[in-house]
């Protein structure tokens, strides 16, 4: 295949990866790697340096509607950042060193279990009666903007909540997503924030995740310009498209179509990499 | 600091860095599209291989070498330098951060962007 065909069908295939991870909010990573493995052929250290990148150009593009509206809490997610960027050098230095084809296989893994994620949608947490002592010494609760003017909330299990965020910094790290989905669930279900303050909160830190790995990324030759080109601003395009549609489009329905196409790429991945482990 | 004091202060940094972001990726982005063009039209009929990992040229993998690359003008230079732009953006973020706790006396917070900082500067000089 010439280079100007391979670079068109990437950047189309991009355009649809960052279409589908904004609407449904996992984010175009999780689509791209099994995208380019998969059906381009390419290796999983290029898909994974291609998709890290193109998850910081999503959330920086997002991140500016986002702040103007308060939702972040920028006290929570700096202290969390802690975790997840310590945890994503881990997982960028933990790719260096782990065979490719058992990559492919946590990497399906993973899939799986952001695929159940996301079909299992979030409800708005009750109030907490008795908050961290932590997050009280933190100062971590503030307000929100609702429909009744400024609302305050409190914050539960620090502790357990950077420890989740310690390992969804490692699987970023080490596949190249946003693991949003994992950061997310860490605010919300652990820690109890509401849920537009962890939504807004998680892609203010996955930005800051992915920066953290991509410079080991780059550093050891995995982004490659002309891979990385078409990817990045195939999934950024794709991405405002999607958040443009985000409340006219039939979520649901599309939601549960995005959970089976991320099912059986899923099995794909792992059923590759089993068998280029044995082969090998 | 009074509490409307820091309110305002908490809002004028949110547009600062909405904006700060929406720049660095726009930017980012036309100089990869850029380079992209240069690549294509200098490239585009070579075959496409990445079924084999061999690690990106090494003038591709850092600071000095992009910009150098990016003098020669070389379309694959000015792909990487669009890049690492965007890999700077949220560092950008943090950095903002720092000045922001600063500006409300805020010690713990400051300590805390600045490790966060810190591991990021690592990363990214990181041999």
């Amino acid at each position: 295949m010439s280079i100007w065909l391979f670079t068109i069908l990437i950047w189309l295939g991009s355009i649809l990866a960052g279409f589908l991870g904004a609407l449904t909010g996992l984010g175009g990573g999780v689509v791209i790697v099994p995208l380019l493995t998969l059906v381009f052929g390419v290796d999983i250290r290029y898909a994974i340096g291609a998709s890290l990148v193109s998850v910081i150009a999503t959330s920086s593009g997002a991140a500016s509607a986002y702040v103007k509206e308060g939702f972040t809490n920028i006290r929570i997610g700096m202290f969390l950042e802690i975790a997840t960027t310590v945890g994503a050098l881990v997982g960028a230095f933990l790719a260096l060193r782990l065979a490719s084809p058992l990559i492919a296989i946590i990497f399906g893994l993973v899939l799986i279990y952001s695929a159940y994620l996301s079909s299992h949608p979030n409800r708005e947490n009750a109030e907490i009666d008795k908050p961290d002592v932590l997050a009280v010494r933190l100062k971590m609760g503030g307000e929100y903007p609702t429909s009744q003017g400024l609302k305050s909330y409190s914050v539960g299990s620090v502790p357990a909540g950077f420890s989740l965020m310690f390992v969804a910094g490692i699987i970023s790290g080490l596949l190249g997503i946003g693991s949003g989905a994992i950061k997310v669930l860490a605010m919300d279900r652990l820690m109890r924030l509401p849920f537009k303050v962890s939504t807004a909160t998680s892609n203010f830190m996955i930005g800051v995740t992915a920066a953290a790995s991509a410079g080991i990324y780059l550093n050891k030759g995995y982004i490659d310009p002309g891979l990385t080109m078409p990817v990045m601003l195939g999934v950024l395009f794709g991405s405002s498209l999607g958040a443009r549609y985000l409340f006219s489009a039939e979520t649901k329905k599309l939601r549960l179509i995005f959970s089976i196409v991320i099912l059986v790429l899923a099995i794909e991945m792992i059923y590759s990499g089993m068998k280029a482990g044995i082969v090998k | 600091m009074s509490k409307i004091e820091e309110e305002r202060v908490n809002h004028k940094m949110g547009i600062v860095m909405g904006n700060l972001l929406k720049t660095g990726v726009i930017v980012a982005a036309s100089i990869v599209l850029f380079g992209g063009i240069i690549y294509l039209f200098r490239h585009g009929l070579a075959q496409a291989d990445y079924n084999t990992f061999q690690r990106v040229p090494y003038d591709l993998c850092n600071v000095r070498g992009i910009l150098k690359s990016v003098f020669s003008f070389h379309g694959r230079g000015f792909i990487q330098l669009g890049l690492l732009l965007l890999i700077a953006t949220p560092i950008a973020r943090v950095l903002l951060s720092i000045f922001a706790f600063a500006l409300k006396r805020d010690t713990l917070y400051l300590m805390i962007t600045c490790v966060v900082f810190g591991i990021l500067i690592y990363s990214l000089l990181n041999k």
